[in-house]
């Protein structure tokens, strides 16, 4: 075994103690009836080989050289402090802080992270993490049917696709209704989810309205009358939100979301193919008890040091079994920790700064497309950092592209047949001006 | 997916201290200030280069935000210097234990050491530098490497088939229950089929699993070897059972030893057997689960193939599935959709690609009997990478030696602590061991807490306590098989020192832990005036 400490005396020392000649004798509980017939799993290798096997699959992706893609997962600067912070071993290898005496920095920095997200969004209690953007929706539509005893959800068709599926399959287990709220995806329609059409399919049996702000066709949806529709039938609003955004928009506790859940993947977390990432969510003190996943409380010991602990547990399995408000366990916290590294490196300045030059090369794109004739964009509507923009021809030019290094960001046809040749169009502050002129370059060349 | 550890009253220093209370009055020491209070402003750490004129003016011509969605006050975020940054949470982590700082027994857990060649890899710029959308051409390494893991994980079970998408334990769980209901569902059985039945010694998630799933848990006792009754479990099955959950090796360290018998019950019964993968170290390549009649289990990549449990996560929880499931599993798969799989494998064991084969993911529609999606995107990569780098380490040489070892330490600390500690269930075990500390208790007044807050004294993180449930005063040592009998002995000299200090100095053991950065704290003070966020002394109150 690669990692093995014991030499052939400690074995045998061992194996004296345990009063048995061989391991073999310890596997004996096996019945013979049930061995495994088979282990071909390929021999072992040195670091120099298993080094060499690695590159090989790294070396088999091409990383893009320009890049617009986004639709859920962002290419941002993932500063090195950040990077540092999370490869100290003393957070990476610990385990979920049971034992508070000798884990408090997992626990405070759970708590600032906690506190960080409260404040970007405005909402009075942030849970420690879920597994990603989209069960953290999941999970929080599920907790507004507890809160409500209602057994019924609206969503928007605005809100990513991969979320509105994983929100479909959680609701699969217990047997809640999933309602669909369109969005004016019409020729000369706003891209945003229908309010009168919300207001028609929301009644007294419906626990909230999911929405998502800036919403996945990158529009600004008004959250404000989307919150009124919910709250004059007793529903709750959750709100999905991207967090790079907050430095601009208003944050959910401002327009009335009652619950609010993100992909934190953008906070310091590389793209990695779909993980790990983190899922954020937030809510209101009164609404706690209902809330999955853990939570970090501040207390003191008995010399009157200030600690940090798991508390409010009797929400959570390992307490209350079957009765509990989730199975989650494990989450992701030391995705947490780069969040909460990341908001701390960047400040309110530094993140203000990633939105306004997002915003501004998302712009950027949009603007040159249109200029040489390439393209528009689909709806009028304002957006944040991403742009869905009709191109002629886009999926032979996006396939085109990709052969070259260049992805024109999301085509949006597979999962919205509305938006034929339409691409997802999405700019960070890691975009330049010459990714720009390459796009159009591109895009040009394949007219 | 892990393990309880509920203090016996809700006074967590089972001995009624006067905790410090705020209402008391008088600020409290403070160990580390939060970063917050390190605040300065306009302190900087990182700083973005501005957007050209150029793209300014073309910017200017496109829809700006409207005044009414705009924020009104910025988030208190903390402005501090790289170095205050740094200094701040390397401080934390020094508050912290660890596997690369001490012996980590947490039972049921696999504290094992997590290899640094691991990180190299998962930080390959080809790697973490994949985006998830782009198109397949693009991301064929991530896709082999995926594939490949599965094959890997295949094997190492003996299922059909296997989906990475779950992010942990408990979520690998739920893609188990919710496929058990597709499969009664396709055979018109899903409104008959609508009990679950768990073991008393099961993890916590196991019951919480099946309420996630709109299922009804039923409790089978365990006999007095410490094996599921196999009469209470043919009782409890019939026509309404979904699923049977069990954890084996069981959560006592023990396996099954009539698992066979087990499997086919539940199978004659027309139910699902789901096997809980939390313990799979004990057991690299003695027994597959999937050759054994299981119809689903979870892995959990961060116990067994030792990806860093990060204070709590990242994990990975893997499903495999049997032949007959494996219609139901998540989509979307990655698919090898040219090439020969046995020439693809061989090829890439011997660290080479294979010319034309192609890798793609399945359609999101592909499949109309998957139950969906679980998560974004097909899992946690990063973790993929480590667990894949894991294995190929080891091989199948290391992968047994990993398990021989294992066992073979949980059985040395069973033999060298049995006379000092009650041993419940008194057999040769797997991977850990659960002793109680019911005579401690009993005679001196030492509960198990006492006895783990004494070992932090000594800078090894206690056993898992408290769990199982069907153990009084449950100490479960799991020591893994990295660890070397010198730090095997020195745990054993502690637990003896503190059995032989629990009879001649108990009041010794309710004072501790001593030595760590904070005490005992006031958990059901915690609970009671729940304090989960800084609050900010401008802090504007949102509208209501």
């Amino acid at each position: 075994m690669a990692y093995s400490p014991h030499t052939e005396a400690d074995h045998q020392r061992m194996l004296g103690a345990v009063g048995v000649d061989s391991i073999e004798d310890l596997f004996d509980d096996i019945p013979a009836r049930v061995r495994a017939t088979r282990f071909a799993i390929p021999p072992p290798l040195t670091e120099q080989e298993v080094r060499a096997e690695l590159s090989r699959l790294a070396d088999r992706n091409r990383i893009a050289s320009v890049s617009f893609l986004g639709a859920g997962a962002y290419r941002h600067l993932v500063p090195s402090v950040v990077t540092e912070v999370i490869g100290r071993s003393e957070f990476a290898t610990s385990y979920t802080p049971y034992q508070p005496e000798v884990s408090q920095g997992t626990l405070q920095s759970i708590y600032e992270f906690q506190s960080l997200i409260c404040e970007l969004t405005g909402m009075e209690v942030a849970s420690a993490s879920h597994y990603d953007g989209a069960t953290a929706t999941a999970e929080a539509a599920l907790m507004a049917c507890r809160l409500t005893r209602r057994h019924r959800i609206a969503i928007s068709t605005a809100v990513n696709p991969q979320v509105r599926r994983v929100l479909a399959t959680y609701c699969s287990g217990p047997g809640i209704e999933l309602i669909e709220v369109p969005a004016d995806l019409a020729e000369g329609g706003s891209g945003l989810t229908e309010v009168p059409s919300a207001e028609g399919l929301l009644d007294d049996s419906v626990a909230c309205l999911v929405a998502q702000q800036p919403n996945f066709l990158g529009g600004i949806e008004p959250m404000r009358e989307l919150a009124d529709a919910a709250h004059a039938v007793g529903a709750q609003l959750v709100a999905v939100v991207e967090p790079t955004s907050l430095a601009m928009l208003e944050p959910p506790g401002a327009y009335g979301a009652d619950i609010v859940a993100a992909e934190g993947q953008p906070l310091g977390i590389p793209v990695e193919f779909g993980g790990p990432y983190v899922g954020l969510m937030a809510a209101r003190m009164e609404s706690v008890r209902q809330m999955p996943g853990r939570l970090v409380g501040a207390t003191r010991d008995a010399q009157g040091r200030k600690g940090y602990v798991l508390t409010l547990q009797a929400r959570e399995q390992h307490i209350r079994r079957e009765r509990a408000a989730s199975n989650i366990c494990t989450n992701q916290a030391l995705c947490a920790l780069a969040a909460t590294a990341y908001l701390t490196a960047v400040g309110p300045a530094g993140l203000r700064e990633v939105a306004e030059r997002s915003m501004i090369q998302a712009r950027h794109v949009a603007s040159a497309i249109e200029a040489a004739g390439l393209g528009e964009r689909r709806f009028e509507t304002p957006y944040f950092a991403e742009v869905s923009v009709h191109v002629p021809d886009a999926a032979r030019r996006h396939a085109a592209l990709a052969e070259r290094g260049i992805v024109a960001g999301y085509p949006l046809e597979g999962e919205y047949p509305e938006l034929a040749d339409t691409l997802l169009l999405a700019a960070t502050e890691l975009t330049t001006d010459d990714d720009v002129a390459a796009l159009v370059a591109g895009l040009e060349a394949q007219r | 997916m892990s393990v309880a550890e509920r203090p016996p009253s809700t006074d967590a220093s089972g001995r009624g201290a006067a905790f410090h209370s705020p209402e008391a009055g008088g600020e409290p020491t403070v160990v580390q200030p939060l970063i917050f209070e390190a605040s300065v402003p306009g302190r900087r750490a990182v700083r973005f280069p501005p957007a050209s004129e150029a793209a300014r003016a073309a910017a200017a011509g496109q829809p700006s935000l409207p005044a009414s969605v705009l924020r009104a006050q910025a988030p208190h975020l903390p402005e501090v210097s790289e170095l205050d940054l740094l200094r701040h949470f390397n401080r934390l982590s020094h508050l912290n234990h660890a596997i690369d700082l001490g012996f980590y027994p947490l039972g049921s857990c696999t504290m094992k050491y997590n290899p640094k060649v691991n990180e190299w890899a998962a930080s390959l710029p080809g790697l973490a530098g994949s985006h998830p959308l782009d198109p397949a051409a693009l991301s064929q390494g991530s896709l082999e490497l995926e594939w490949l893991l599965a094959e890997l994980l295949k094997e190492i079970s003996g299922f059909a088939a296997v989906s990475l998408q779950p992010a942990a334990g408990a979520h690998g769980e739920l893609t188990g229950m919710l496929m058990a209901r597709a499969y009664h569902r396709s055979r018109g059985e899903g409104e008959q089929r609508t009990k679950v039945l768990v073991p008393d010694s099961a993890h916590g998630t196991n019951p919480a699993t099946a309420t996630m799933v709109g299922y009804q848990t039923v409790t089978i006792r365990s006999n007095e070897r410490g094996g599921i009754d196999l009469e209470a479990l043919r009782a409890a099955l019939g026509p309404d059972t979904a699923a049977l959950m069990i954890t084996n090796p069981s959560t006592l360290g023990i396996f099954e030893d009539q698992i066979d018998q087990v499997v086919a019950a539940v199978r004659e019964a027309g139910a699902i057997s789901y096997m809980d993968g939390a313990n799979l170290n004990a057991i690299l390549g003695r027994f597959r689960p999937g050759e054994a009649g299981f119809d689903v289990m979870h892995f959990n990549l961060h116990k067994t193939f030792s990806t860093p449990h990060g204070g709590g996560g990242p994990g990975a929880g893997p499903v495999g599935v049997s032949e007959r499931l494996a219609p139901f599993l998540p989509a979307p798969l990655p698919l090898l959709v040219e090439g020969d799989p046995d020439e693809v494998r061989g090829k890439a064991w011997a660290g080479r690609s294979t010319p034309g084969a192609r890798f793609a993911l399945e359609e999101p529609d592909a499949r109309p009997t998957s139950i969906g999606r679980v998560r974004s995107h097909t899992g946690n990569f990063g973790m993929f990478v480590r667990a894949y780098t894991y294995i190929r380490s080891n091989g199948d040489a290391g992968l047994r030696a990993v398990s021989d070892d294992a066992v073979l330490a949980a059985n040395y600390l069973r033999v060298r602590l049995a006379g000092a500690y009650d041993l419940p269930y008194d057999r040769i075990c797997k991977h850990e061991v659960v002793f109680s500390g019911r005579r401690q208790k009993r005679q001196h007044g030492v509960t198990t807490l006492d006895i783990a807050k004494a070992i932090l004294d000594h800078g090894i993180h206690p056993p898992t306590i408290y769990f199982p449930l069907i153990v009084e005063e449950a100490l479960m040592i799991e020591p893994t098989e990295t660890e070397s009998l010198e730090t095997l002995d020195r745990f054993v000299e502690i637990m003896l020192g503190i059995a032989e200090l629990a009879t001649s100095d108990p009041e010794a053991l309710k004072r501790a832990p001593e030595t760590t950065p904070v005490g005992r704290l006031d958990e059901a003070g915690a609970a009671r005036r729940p304090d989960l966020r800084h609050v900010f002394p401008d802090a504007a109150t949102e509208p209501d």
